[in-house]
């Protein structure tokens, strides 16, 4: 599994951005791979993840946003990176193997 | 903490003895070569906590030794249940199976948990046989409180169900609304909080409203209920208005809503102000408490649901045991899947870190929890937890519900995400696909 630690400011124990990432699962798929129309996460860039969750965040989020402009208010721009860089560097296709084991 | 584990070498081949002899053999050398420093760890419950609980541990670390104890073959979701008997779902797509679970090396026992002593850190079946534990992991769902209210006990519910465990109870429910005569009146009684699935009766309202509309178009549905507002109401409200008309009344406390005694042989229930009603189906949600062996545990506490520490959703009274589900005290989180499957993840971190002596990382939680309306008109609220000052905190600023003034393509993109939801969240958790 891929997994790194990072220290955030706010943080009293370890930041490890597996937990963080661990609730994106339940709509984006386990390791951020949709089986479904909601949009997969995995292998995507870091700067195009990292726009869109900031563009949810903010006050004009995208025209036919639901529920993510609700759901990124809820994280800091630090936490947001992590999870972009995070979903990133997870392969798009299961059947590559995933750099540094799984 | 200590680095033995107390099973045996014999025990733990009596215990995986009918395991394949291929998978026998790698499970064990795994378990001896690292069982030093990896440890064994039990999941009571194999619903979206407990599931979740033992993947997550395997996905984690494989060397840990986990053991997942299920009474059931498979497992049925509350979540979706609704739409089920809004005929708008088969009710095999609810069921769920452990075979992903046992690909990943979890070691899976069809098996009732009887009892749990947290000082000898064992688990007992109804079967006498007792396995031992370094961490133990509790998803034990809810349990009915027969006769909190009066007259609903365990007969009363065969013939007004509760149909708030999904199962033989969803689907007797199911057959008693298709026998019903149009111009029938359903009733519903929906319980104080809290309870698991805070949308959920409302859901159901307008999934059998769904149903009356279609099939049985003179019929009603009273909902009479003990509080005074409910998760996402005006967006229900709005929603009954527009699709149903006046079909569904919402009766709250405070102009007599609260039912005080249920007669389930004359299908009558009777307020706190002696009105009585009568219905043609009764579906009585009734008080709810952590399922049966959180108690057994000693992990509840007067509330009859389980204290947890935020951070780790570890027992605040019993060490060594975590509880995550609609067992738990966690609000602001509520009792849904979503937030069990979250919590289960943040626990199984934590117990991985602690099996190696190292302090748990920081927690975060999410929520999302659809409900539909009508076929193509769903709405969700969401949020974010984390923990500030040792205590579940919902980020100020995040969540909250649908707006009121979306449209009818954003209610439509809605409904079609609560169906990815849900396929999304049991592949997550159970590894089904759809």
């Amino acid at each position: 599994m891929l997994s790194f630690f990072v220290n955030t400011p706010r943080a009293q124990t370890t930041f490890d951005v597996t937990v963080l990432a661990g609730a994106c699962a339940n709509c984006h798929g386990t390791d951020g791979r949709s089986p479904g129309v909601i949009p997969s996460l995995a292998g995507r860039s870091q700067s195009l993840l990292s726009a869109q969750m900031r563009a949810y965040k903010s006050d004009a989020s995208p025209v036919g946003t639901t529920i993510m402009n609700r759901l990124a208010k809820g994280y800091s721009d630090e936490e947001i990176e992590a999870l972009a860089l995070y979903f990133s560097q997870i392969p798009a296709d299961q059947s590559v193997r995933k750099k540094g084991g799984g | 903490m200590s680095t033995s584990t107390k099973l045996t070498r014999r025990q733990l081949l009596k215990t995986f003895g009918h395991l394949s002899a291929v998978s026998a053999l790698g499970y064990c050398a795994n378990v001896f070569s690292t069982q030093r420093s990896a440890g064994h760890v039990v999941v009571v419950g194999g619903g979206f906590g407990g599931a979740t609980a033992a993947k997550y541990l395997k996905r984690r670390h494989t060397a840990i030794a986990v053991t997942l104890i299920e009474p059931a073959p498979q497992f049925y979701t509350c979540p979706f249940s609704n739409l089920y008997l809004g005929g708008l779902r088969d009710f095999d797509a609810q069921t769920h199976g452990f075979d992903e679970l046992k690909r990943l090396g979890v070691h899976v026992i069809q098996g009732y948990v009887q009892d749990v002593d947290g000082v000898g850190k064992t688990v007992k079946l109804v079967t006498g046989q007792m396995i031992n534990y370094d961490k133990l992991v509790l998803s034990p769902g809810i349990d009915i409180k027969w006769n909190a209210l009066a007259g609903y006990d365990q007969a009363a519910a065969q013939r007004a169900p509760h149909a708030w465990k999904a199962g033989e109870q969803t689907i007797l429910l199911k057959r008693q609304l298709e026998a019903m005569r149009d111009g029938g009146v359903f009733v519903m009684v929906a319980p104080a909080n809290p309870y698991r699935c805070p949308p959920g009766p409302y859901e159901r309202a307008s999934m059998v409203a769904h149903y009356l509309k279609t099939h049985k178009p003179k019929s009603k549905i009273l909902i009479l209920d003990a509080k005074n507002n409910f998760s996402k109401q005006s967006l229900f409200m709005d929603g009954w208005k527009r699709f149903y008309g006046d079909m569904i009344e919402w009766v709250p406390a405070g102009k007599d809503g609260n039912v005080i005694r249920v007669d389930a042989n004359q299908l009558t229930v009777q307020t706190e102000f002696n009105v009585m009603h009568k219905a043609d189906v009764l579906n009585v949600i009734p008080p709810q408490s952590a399922g049966l062996i959180a108690q057994r545990a000693g992990v509840t506490n007067g509330s009859g649901w389980v204290p947890v520490k935020a951070q780790t959703f570890e027992s605040s009274l019993v060490p060594d045991i975590y509880v995550v589900g609609d067992a738990t005290i966690a609000a602001p989180m509520p009792k849904s899947g979503f937030c069990a499957n979250a919590q289960a993840k943040v626990a199984a971190a934590a117990i991985v870190q602690a099996l190696a002596g190292q302090e748990a990382p920081q927690a975060f939680w999410a929520n999302t929890c659809y409900s539909l309306i009508a076929p193509d008109y769903g709405i969700s609220v969401a949020g974010v937890y984390r923990v500030m000052e040792g205590k579940i905190t919902e980020i100020k600023g995040s969540g909250g519900v649908s707006p009121r003034d979306a449209n009818d393509n954003i209610r439509k993109l809605e409904a079609d995400y609560g169906v990815a939801w849900y396929n999304a969240i049991a592949q997550d958790t159970w590894g089904t696909k759809v």
